[in-house]
């Protein structure tokens, strides 16, 4: 492409997605609207992608507060065998530690929680807590060295979502978005959904900022979709206006906008007579969507019982196979509840059981399906949580902190090599052995699957080229890719 | 494709073709060659020395033409030229393949064409001295500079905007509220010339016109209500946004406003004001969550000031420097911490709850406190008046106080098993010593979930043969022995059980007897089984000031050894009026147990008092005196009126607003250099205050800099950045876009101004001008620039498609808060009060649910904080209100020197559905059938006039008809529905009118409301 039609191309579609906020008729499509006046690859940047995709969306199941790699995918022999006993300092070596344990005066291993077992052909260790999760072992493929420097609850889980510790920056599914544009006529291309689990209730408090478009276009900002009768906000009638009565309003409204821009010229009048028009189709597309009352009862009871209860992490998983079947290119759920400081060993049961189920139910749903193939699938959390033990070893309050240096997270679909484990901690899983994967590695691995290259992907913001990898060196995890 | 987006499609094509400008015949490094080389050659050949590739700079010329990057007058030598010339295959070229960055034809030919002249630099052109150019006089310079431009590249200016357009305009700009079809009248029919000028100045000296301009200064310094990080919880800032508002309605001068907020705690006139303005720098990002690591904290503290400071004064992206010396422009990671070394002496918390803040008082407050005051100093004078006719009394009380003490002996202290409260209203907790001390949960009383009331519950084991209890309130503290804010309590009831498996029982108590009571709450009331009535129970306001015991004689002697038993203490006053510590004490004496004639004195009277009379001194004299007069039977008024005015001054202060100010702390923190941004590294150097190295700054030696140093540079007049960055926004805001581009980026990944002259005219004249900026927004508004239609014709959007140039004006949707405003105006529901603190108008329920430390739910206000404007909406950092969200309103947790104006469908959500803009239509419906008498076609014209100040079209009047006609049919057709709908909100509904009529007239507000003209300032 010469860089005259590049910059055409380019110009084009800024003015139709909004990037350029005023003069000319913007219509902001990124994360909500989508006209059938534009293909997909019209609300793409020019050039994108990168090269071919093996994914086209993303879901990513968000555990927050900290989900204990130790307990459920990281077993070692060596913490049986040193159970209660002080931790080496060879292997804790000086690296800071929270507010929250730095002041003990003993550091003792702690073994994990339950049994598991070596599951699948694959052999992937999976805790029993995790039944269900351990038949799909062949499905996925665990990083076991994931690592971060953040190890409080808001830098890391900004850090694990947008890229950086601190507010301001553009979350995963904005940056995706905003490469990919939408493929969706009628509903929004980055949807988020939070459920509060049973474990620790209520959990880690959770910002809009984490499915927020930052320095992006507003446009870009994830939906969130809520449980009742306005799954997105505002989308009800008032009382006492009919859908008719709506349709006959759009209809003068559109009237009355379209005069007055025959007479001004003005195209942003044009863009909100078609915006009026999205949110008309959404008044449909959403409670379409949400009504689950087509779906099997084989399907229903794969999700378990609680796909009956709106809001809850089983119902939100059987949501998101909705929208990823209707396109919708980023889908992200946020569990909240499992920081567990205190009493892990009646609380991790609890979180382990609210997202076992309905988690396998919805990878085994999407295969069945054929859609997982080309959906990326990422198991993350924060960080992962300490081998030694918060509080005392005998106490029933006892739990585990923060800890950074390395966890464990799974991806699965399109893009990903499934029953493989990748990377190795030390015998007392505290520290990274090999194959260490950074959360820039994580974001420039997750932008490779859909075909995007991290390095290329920049958007100008205080006086910088800012990347979702950031400035420090990032690399895709080419071991683990099909 | 549809017809309307081939219309959009085509606009944009057209005015592509436009936007590749052609080669300047004469290069101008600043404009033509320096954004090129700063967007592909810095990062590697820029300022920062640990990136640099082949220890070539290309910033710098003589570094440039030493290596022959550039060899002046010959293009074809440069190596420059040579290496970006190469094929895209080739290892060689520059920009590197792998920097993803590529020149383009344009791009190169700029380079060759510039050596060919001479490769000659400038100085960036933001850290140039600006230069005013000549005005011819009686001219204004605005539009003698756009119109140089515009005749330059060969464009005209378009017409005079019509009158109502032009007030519409000025209005919204100005104040940020619509005109009345009144005003439009009055200024259409004022044929003077001065009409306009007029206008403006009755707009400047509208109180509102504060409110419009600080909404864009309260982006630029993140202004919000909560604290951002983690809890997100809230901060007591609010007093800042009303000074901003007071400050642009009163002119504050830039420099004095600036002075305030960055040190307005030092400024030698520090008043109550400028304390407030140093608000601004307690307006960062700060955390409450436990685990955090205070150097961790200290460190975003420190950045996020800077960045602050960059962004509202300096137009300059400081953060860079937070990790390495900026790679495009001369700030070095020097520069940026000895700036972030001016606030080492503000004194906070680096972790946890911001403190209340200092007392803001208006001069109502002001008259209050020191009436209080005064009154107290009355009755504290009246009570330390010496009394030589208590002698005798005194002397009795000597007595019985020390028989008190002596019979003492016969009663020893329990110390309790546990203690607790029922309801935690009150956290209730065991001490060491056997003492439980009771405080008021501050976050149950915050979030309004404490009914004042509470039970104490304590278990204990008793010994065997145990015939009384005596239950000590003790003074430790102000207010008194009770935590009501007068000191005093009211104990309801109190019962014994006994806690024995075997024989689990009440324990009867046989007589309450107490070494003070007040008037009508006799200790007697504690016992007599009623606990739930209010005003039924032992209290002893008048004897707040000193220790006071309940004497409890039980019908048994305790028949067990070591029998658990189990106290409950009702206090169901309400306010708050529990015992704030309690001891308990048990004796095994032979009835009758009652209490003294005065209570247990504390240990120094004791001590005073087993002295020999004629041993004691003054001092102890004094003391005994005092200690009597706590309890002096003449004195029970006086007392209860000293309680009552304590009371008083303590409820002020607690209810008075507040705000977290800058205080100076003379111990500073220490202030490193960190090597790459890491807190953990204290291997860099420690730095002082200083200002940046690559700007003009005076010289101060001999002492250290303060922040009063800081803000005088930011306002010098050598300081060529800050009236650049504050005109550029200015004119952005009466304009649509700055004249340099990026509003937060002067430098060089910024845009050089297209119209240089133009900003550093405004920049002068602004300082010039003492830093007026009603001046200054006067001087633009009166411009005919700024008086232009916004109507483009085809030409000048194919010559300048996004009004670079200003050769007419541009229609902007207005921004969040104005559309809700507008709304409100419109309708008549507006309360138009100015200040005060934040507001909560409708919100979706459980849009708060994911907060937590602690769990919140968002509560609507009632009455008139759901109709005040949009600027007073309480600003939730991680949850910021969904209407002002989709508006494109920033969360504000960082600076924003500009939002950007979307188009999206969540607007026509919100402006359809959040029941502000039904409620909005229903009572705009309501105005339009009772203010206007008229026919439809009146009335539908009275409704246009007062949402867009104009007549219908012929057009617009046959649609609406229609639409009204259709709408009668269906609500009288269904009632039900009708009522539904005029349900919305909380504003009465009027009960005069025909429910269908105003339901149907609902619709035509909602369309009015929605139509794209009635948001937008054209």
């Amino acid at each position: 492409m010469n860089p005259i039609e590049e910059r055409l191309l380019h110009l084009t579609r800024r003015s139709v997605l909004g990037d350029i906020s005023r003069g000319i008729g913007s219509i902001a499509l990124g994360s909500l609207l989508h006209p059938e006046l534009a293909s997909a690859s019209a609300t793409m940047l020019p050039g994108f992608p990168h090269f071919a995709p093996k994914a086209k969306r993303v879901l990513c199941l968000f555990q927050s507060g900290g989900m204990s790699h130790v307990d459920l995918f990281d077993d070692k022999p060596m913490l049986h065998k040193h159970a209660g006993k002080e931790i080496p300092p060879s292997v804790k070596g000086t690296q800071r530690l929270t507010g929250m344990t730095s002041g003990q005066s003993a550091y003792p291993v702690v073994p994990p929680l339950k049994g598991g077992k070596l599951c699948g052909k694959s052999g992937t260790w999976i805790s029993d807590l995790l039944p269900h999760m351990q038949t799909i072992a062949d499905d996925i493929c665990v990083v076991k060295t994931l690592n971060t420097e953040a190890i409080n609850h808001d830098p890391g889980i900004t850090f694990m979502n947008t890229g950086s510790q601190l507010p301001g920056y553009a979350s995963m599914g904005a940056w995706v978005i905003y490469g990919l544009g939408t493929e969706n006529a009628s509903l929004p291309a980055f949807i988020a959904m939070v459920s509060q689990g049973t474990g620790k209730n209520p959990g880690q408090p959770i910002f809009s900022r984490l499915w927020g478009s930052g320095f992006l276009p507003s446009s870009h900002q994830g939906v969130g979709l809520r449980p009742g009768r306005n799954p997105v906000l505002y989308l009800e009638n008032p009382p006492g206006v009919e859908r008719d009565q709506r349709r006959a309003m759009l209809d003068d409204l559109a009237k009355l906008n379209h005069l007055r821009a025959a007479e001004l010229e003005d195209p942003e009048t044009l863009t909100r007579i078609q915006a009026y028009e999205m949110a008309f189709k959404m008044q449909t597309s959403v409670p379409d969507l949400t009504d689950i009352s087509s779906e099997s009862k084989d399907t229903l009871e794969a999700y378990g019982p609680d796909v009956h209860k709106p809001g809850s992490y089983a119902a939100n998983c059987l949501l998101a196979r909705r929208l990823l079947e209707r396109d919708v290119r980023f889908v992200q759920l946020f569990h909240r509840g499992w920081d567990q400081h205190i009493a892990i060993a009646r609380q991790l049961p609890n979180q382990c059981h609210d997202i076992d189920q309905p988690t396998t139910a919805l990878i085994k749903d999407l295969k069945q399906r054929g859609l997982l193939k080309d959906t990326l699938v990422v198991f993350a959390t924060e960080f992962g949580r300490t081998v030694f033990s918060q509080g005392k070893l005998d106490d029933p309050a006892m739990g585990r902190d923060h800890h950074g240096r390395c966890f464990s997270i799974w991806l699965a679909g399109g893009g990903v090599q499934p029953g493989i484990t990748y990377g190795a901690t030390d015998d007392f899983c505290y520290n990274i052995a090999e194959n260490p994967v950074h959360i820039r590695d994580l974001h420039a691995t997750i932008l490779h699957c859909l075909g995007i290259d991290h390095t290329r992907f920049t958007h100008k913001f205080r006086g910088l080229n800012v990347r979702l990898t950031g400035v420090e060196e990032s690399h895709v995890v080419k071991g683990i890719l099909a | 494709m549809t017809r309307t987006s081939l219309l959009v499609s085509t606009i944009g094509l057209g005015s592509l073709l436009a936007t590749e400008p052609p080669v300047p015949a004469k290069i101008e490094f600043n404009r033509d060659v320096r954004p090129i080389l700063s967007d592909n050659c810095f990062y590697c050949h820029g300022p920062d020395k640990n990136h640099r590739k082949a220890k070539l700079r290309l910033d710098i010329r003589e570094e440039a033409l030493a290596k022959e990057a550039f060899v002046p007058g010959k293009p074809e030598e440069s190596e420059t030229i040579k290496r970006v010339m190469l094929a895209a295959d080739d290892e060689d070229l520059m920009p590197p393949k792998d920097s993803n960055k590529k020149l383009s034809a344009r791009d190169k030919e700029v380079l060759k064409k510039w050596i060919a002249q001479g490769a000659n630099y400038q100085l960036h052109w933001a850290y140039e001295k600006p230069v005013k150019a000549a005005i011819p006089a009686g001219k204004n310079g605005v539009d003698v500079l756009v119109q140089k431009r515009l005749s330059e590249i060969g464009l005209k200016p378009s017409l005079e905007a019509d009158k109502r357009t032009l007030i519409r305009r000025l209005s919204f700009d100005l104040t940020g509220l619509p005109p009345t079809p009144e005003q439009v009248k009055v200024f259409e029919n004022d044929k003077s010339p001065d009409a306009c000028a007029k206008l403006v100045d009755s707009l400047l000296k509208n109180p509102h016109y504060g409110e419009r301009m600080a909404i864009n200064w309260l982006d630029q310094v993140r202004f919000a209500d909560t604290i951002g990080y983690h809890s997100d919880n809230p901060h007591n800032v609010w007093p800042y946004r009303d000074y901003v508002i007071k400050s642009f309605n009163t002119n504050k001068r830039f420099d004095r406003f600036t002075l305030e907020q960055i040190a307005g705690d030092l400024l030698p006139d520090a008043n109550q004001e400028s304390r407030v303005g140093s608000a601004f720098n307690r307006l960062l990002l700060t955390t409450e969550e436990g685990g955090a690591q205070a150097k961790d904290y200290e460190q975003r503290m420190l950045t996020d000031r800077v960045r602050a400071v960059g962004n509202a004064w300096l137009g300059q992206t400081t953060g860079c420097c937070q990790c390495h010396d900026h790679k495009f422009d001369p700030m070095t990671t020097r520069d940026f911490y000895s700036m972030g070394a001016f606030f080492a002496d503000i004194k906070e918390p680096i972790l946890g709850r911001r403190e209340a803040g200092m007392m803001v008082l208006d001069a109502e407050g002001e008259k209050k406190q020191a009436d209080i005051a005064k009154r107290l100093a009355a009755l504290q004078a009246e009570f330390a008046k010496p009394r030589p006719e208590f002698a005798p009394a005194q002397a009795e009380w000597e007595k019985k106080s020390l028989e008190a003490i002596e019979s003492n002996g016969a009663w020893q202290m329990v110390k309790p098993i546990t203690a607790a409260s029922s309801k935690k209203n009150i956290d209730f907790k065991l001490g060491k010593d056997g003492i439980a001390r009771g405080t008021i949960d501050k976050k149950r009383t915050e979030r309004k979930q404490n009914d004042g009331t509470d039970s104490y519950v304590i278990t204990a084991k008793l010994p065997q043969g145990t015939t009384g209890l005596r239950l000590d309130a003790l003074k430790e503290k102000l207010p008194g022995v009770g935590l009501a804010s007068n000191g005093n309590f009211v104990l309801s009831e109190v019962a014994l059980a006994s806690g024995s498996k075997k024989r689990k029982g009440p324990i009867k108590i046989a007589s309450a007897t107490a070494t003070y009571q007040q008037g009508s709450f006799p200790a007697a009331n504690a016992i007599d089984g009623i606990a739930d009535k209010k005003d039924n129970g032992w209290g002893v306001l008048g004897g707040t000031g000193a220790d006071q015991s309940l004497y409890l004689e039980l019908a048994e002697p305790i028949a067990d050894a070591d029998a658990t038993v189990t106290m409950t203490l009702t206090f169901g006053w309400g306010d708050n009026h529990e015992i704030a510590n309690l001891r308990i004490n048990s004796t095994t004496a032979p009835k009758p147990i009652r209490a003294p004639g005065t209570s247990l004195p504390d240990k120094e009277i004791a001590d005073i008092l087993k002295l020999d009379a004629a041993k004691r001194t003054p001092p102890q004299k004094q003391k005994l005196a005092t200690a009597y007069k706590q309890i002096a039977p003449q004195l029970a008024e006086l007392r209860t009126k000293l309680a009552t005015a304590e009371k008083e001054k303590a409820d002020f202060e607690a209810n008075a607003p507040k705000c977290i100010v800058s205080v100076s702390d003379t111990n500073k923190r220490t202030v490193r250099i960190l090597p790459r941004g890491n807190w953990m590294d204290e291997s860099g150097e420690v730095v002082k205050a200083s200002l940046p190295g690559y700007l003009p700054k005076p010289k101060i030696e001999g002492r250290d800099l303060t922040r009063l140093d800081l803000a005088q540079w930011l306002v010098s007049k050598d300081n060529p950045l800050t009236a650049r960055t504050v005109m550029n926004r200015l004119w952005a805001q009466l304009f649509g876009t700055g004249i340099s581009k990026v509003l937060s980026d002067l430098g060089a990944q910024g845009e050089p101004p297209v119209n240089g002259p133009l900003l550093d005219w405004l920049a002068c004249e602004f300082m010039d001008s003492g830093w007026d900026y009603q001046h200054m927004v006067k001087l633009i508004v009166t411009s005919a620039t700024y008086k232009q239609v916004s109507t483009a014709t085809k030409e000048l959007v194919a010559a300048d498609p996004y009004n670079r140039e200003c050769a007419r004006q541009s229609p902007f949707r207005l921004d969040a808060e104005l559309v809700r405003d507008n709304a409100l105006a419109i309708s008549g529901l507006l309360v138009p009060k100015i200040g005060g603190p934040s507001v909560k108008p409708y919100q979706p329920e459980r849009y708060w649910e994911n907060l937590n430390f602690p769990t919140r739910e968002w509560q609507n206000d009632s009455g008139e904080g759901l109709y005040r404007r949009g600027l007073y909406t309480w600003w939730q950092r991680t949850f910021t209100h969904p209407s002002m969200l989709a508006f494109d309103a920033p969360s504000r947790e960082e600076c924003t020197s500009e939002r950007n104006r979307s188009n999206i469908p969540q607007q026509a959500l919100v402006l359809l559905n959040d029941p502000t803009y039904v409620e909005a239509a229903r009572v705009f419906a309501a105005r339009i059938l009772s203010e206007c008498t008229g026919d439809t076609k009146q009335r539908i014209t009275w409704a246009w006039q007062q949402a867009l100040q104009r007549d219908p079209s012929a057009d617009e009047l046959k649609a609406i008809t229609s639409l009204v006609q259709k709408h009668l049919a269906d609500y009288a057709r269904d009632a039900t529905a009708a009522d539904a709908l005029l349900k919305t909100g909380a504003a009465p509904v009027a009960k005069d009118l025909n429910t269908s009529e105003l339901a149907a007239w609902t619709h035509v507000a909602r369309v009015l409301l929605n139509l794209h003209e009635t948001i937008t300032r054209s």
